[in-house]
């Protein structure tokens, strides 16, 4: 069975009930969305909301109580661990708000490790971290640990990770949280940028800074999408430059 | 994922943290040096025994003569002849597992030289003495079977008469030498055969045939043999198959039935065997104290790993979000515990091989190294890795994703 259009994303009736002691929690309450190839969607909600447990179920950390999950044409909502990971590895990709890089490792060496997962060989897996790094303008920091570089760079080695193993979808857990609005801006021109080619960007955000670069805003509340509205993205421009080097 | 790949990922991870890397297989480090080098120290002092018994002769079986009660005294073992020499004839020809089996007649007694003397143990004998102690001449001839035949009064000197009487550098051959004033010609030099386990000179002796011994020392040749027979066993295995036919001709001929023997047999490869094994249950028993001392390196290593699973949750997380599979983080980190041991072994390959030949230069002692031994220190420690590598591994393997992300 497959999805019959070109939705890259299409989640239906997305259930996600936590049980703690007596305590029941549904983070969330019955979602529906379907996000088309190329798309560029923010979710917004205040802390609470629920849009963290949609990010994960759409990530495939997480598995839905209820509800069907479609994700590339492939029903991901029932995988066990092993399969899901295989999708995390092959078809998603991740930004997250702190970065996580693995410390005292090259950037080079971080942006393979997804190739690592799929098994791709020395030379072209050294050759496609390049590409990747190159396409994020650290061409020239490879050989740099995390601790050496600064956040909009640390950011930018975690989108070529997540970008290396060419995914089909990008999901960023408030990427720019943690940077500075010059960096911010760099960050959402990358995005900008790799939405063009194709890639369907799902970010998370309660920035409304932030959000008007994209496509599209889905607003999320007590679990329940409130608001989905289309607009036409604000091209994201990169104030001039201070005093910083990339 | 290629495991040279995760084999890298946990190299880089052990060297990332050399100190504690290196504290942590301290353990596993003395472990196996102790082991090697107890094991080493072990079969060096073994093979000294058996080379001590092996240098008095192959598969030896030794006929002793036996007691004979006269007038309520018991005699010791030897005290009266009650071998013959149609025995030994006996012995050689029906018993299958003997190879070969000769008279040893012995006296002690002055043996004078050109311009000095020594005392020393004079043996009359055959010539398959020589054959049945794995004896050698350094220099001439031993006796010969028609020296015997013919009583021809030819001598083979030990080494340490050789140069009680003559010096270190001098050829004795074909020189003449007096015992109890009977003129010998000098036809053999015995190399070198060192001490017995007890401390007794091989070479303070000297070879005469035994026609001779026994006409001019003994003061005639007789039926009985007045010494002890030695005797050869075909092989190894064979010794105890040869002391059992000896034992059981020697019976009938001598027709005893009561099992009161008037002969004792002495069969010094189970003397040997017992000296061996005694060295050999005391190497186990240091080898498995120092045993402990690797189950003890391996908590470390648990300990450790534990501590690094708590710490790497993130990077755990980070790797899973990433499309690392449980199985993958499993493997990772059990890699990272076997590689750790293994390399842990490796160090106490090198120290204990270094500590064996101090010991052999230092001390003296004889240690001998087995590569076995050192191949199962090494599979011993990365099983050690492995056993106690899995909980943490299973552990890191069975963390959430999410959980492990936001773990600060």
């Amino acid at each position: 069975m497959t999805s019959d259009h070109h939705a890259q994303i299409m989640v239906k009736d997305l259930t996600r009930i936590y049980t703690t002691g007596d305590v029941v929690v549904k983070a969330l309450a019955g979602v529906s969305i379907t996000v088309e190839k190329g798309e560029f969607v923010a979710i917004m909600g205040s802390s609470g909301s629920g849009k963290s447990t949609l990010m994960n179920v759409l990530g495939c950390l997480d598995k839905p109580t209820s509800g069907e999950y479609w994700l590339a044409g492939q029903e991901v909502s029932k995988l066990d661990k092993n399969a899901l990971a295989e999708v995390r590895n092959h078809t998603l990709g991740f930004v997250f708000q702190s970065f996580n890089l693995l410390a005292r490792t090259t950037a080079l060496e971080n942006v393979e490790l997804p190739l690592l997962y799929q098994g791709v060989g020395g030379k072209e897996r050294r050759e496609r971290a390049v590409h990747a790094l190159e396409r994020v303008g650290l061409g020239k920091r490879m050989d740099h640990v995390p601790s050496q570089l600064s956040g909009g760079q640390q950011q930018r080695v975690a989108i070529a990770r997540a970008l290396v193993g060419a995914p089909k979808v990008i999901l960023a857990d408030e990427p720019t949280g943690n940077l500075d609005s010059r960096t911010s801006m760099e960050v959402m021109k990358l995005f900008q940028e790799l939405g063009k080619t194709g890639i369907t960007v799902a970010l998370v955000t309660h920035e409304p800074d932030i959000a008007e670069h994209m496509s599209r805003v889905i607003v999320v509340k007590d679990g329940l999408i409130v608001e989905d509205r289309r607009q036409t993205p604000k091209e994201a421009v990169v104030p001039p430059l201070k005093e910083e080097a990339t | 994922m290629n495991p040279l790949v995760t084999i890298r990922i946990a190299v880089r991870a052990i060297v990332r943290n050399k100190m504690r890397s290196f504290l942590t297989v301290l353990g596993i480090v003395i472990g196996v040096a102790a082991v090697i080098a107890m094991m080493a120290v072990g079969a060096g002092a073994k093979a000294r025994i058996e080379q001590a018994f092996a240098s008095m002769g192959t598969n030896l079986l030794v006929i002793l003569p036996g007691s004979t009660t006269s007038g309520g005294m018991q005699g010791g073992f030897g005290s009266q002849p009650t071998l013959t020499w149609d025995d030994l004839a006996a012995i050689k020809k029906q018993v299958s597992t003997v190879k070969s089996a000769a008279p040893q007649l012995r006296t002690s007694s002055s043996v004078i030289g050109e311009g000095a003397n020594w005392t020393t143990s004079v043996i009359g004998t055959s010539p398959e003495y020589f054959e049945i102690r794995a004896w050698e001449m350094s220099a001439g001839q031993p006796l010969s079977q028609s020296d015997v035949d013919t009583g021809t009064k030819v001598i083979v000197l030990g080494q340490t008469v050789v140069e009680k009487l003559y010096g270190a550098s001098v050829n004795p051959l074909g020189q003449t030498v007096r015992i109890r004033n009977i003129p010998f010609v000098v036809v053999g030099v015995a190399e070198r055969k060192g001490q017995s386990a007890t401390g007794q000179d091989f070479d303070d002796t000297v070879f005469v045939p035994y026609t001779v011994f026994a006409r001019k020392i003994q003061g005639g040749l007789g039926k009985y043999l007045n010494g002890t027979i030695y005797a050869s066993a075909t092989s190894a295995d064979d010794t105890h198959r040869a002391q059992a036919a000896i034992t059981e001709l020697l019976r009938e001929r001598h027709r005893i039935t009561s099992g009161d023997d008037d002969f004792s047999i002495r069969n010094l490869s189970e003397v040997a065997g017992a000296q061996a094994q005694g060295t050999e249950t005391m190497t186990s028993l240091l080898a498995s104290v120092a045993a402990v001392s690797l189950l003890v390196g391996g908590i470390g290593i648990m300990n450790i790993m534990l501590v690094s699973v708590t710490e790497r949750t993130r990077e755990i997380g980070i790797r899973m979000a990433i499309g690392a599979k449980p199985r993958q983080i499993l493997l990772q980190f059990l890699i990272e515990a076997v590689t750790l041991s293994l390399l842990g072994g490796l160090l106490g390959v090198l120290l204990g091989v270094g500590i064996s030949k101090w010991i052999a230069l230092k001390l003296g002692w004889a240690t001998q190294i087995d590569p076995n031994v050192v191949a199962l220190s090494v599979a011993f420690s990365a099983f050690v890795g492995i056993v106690f590598g899995l909980y943490p591994a299973r552990k890191a393997s069975q963390l959430d994703p999410i959980d492990a992300l936001r773990y600060e």
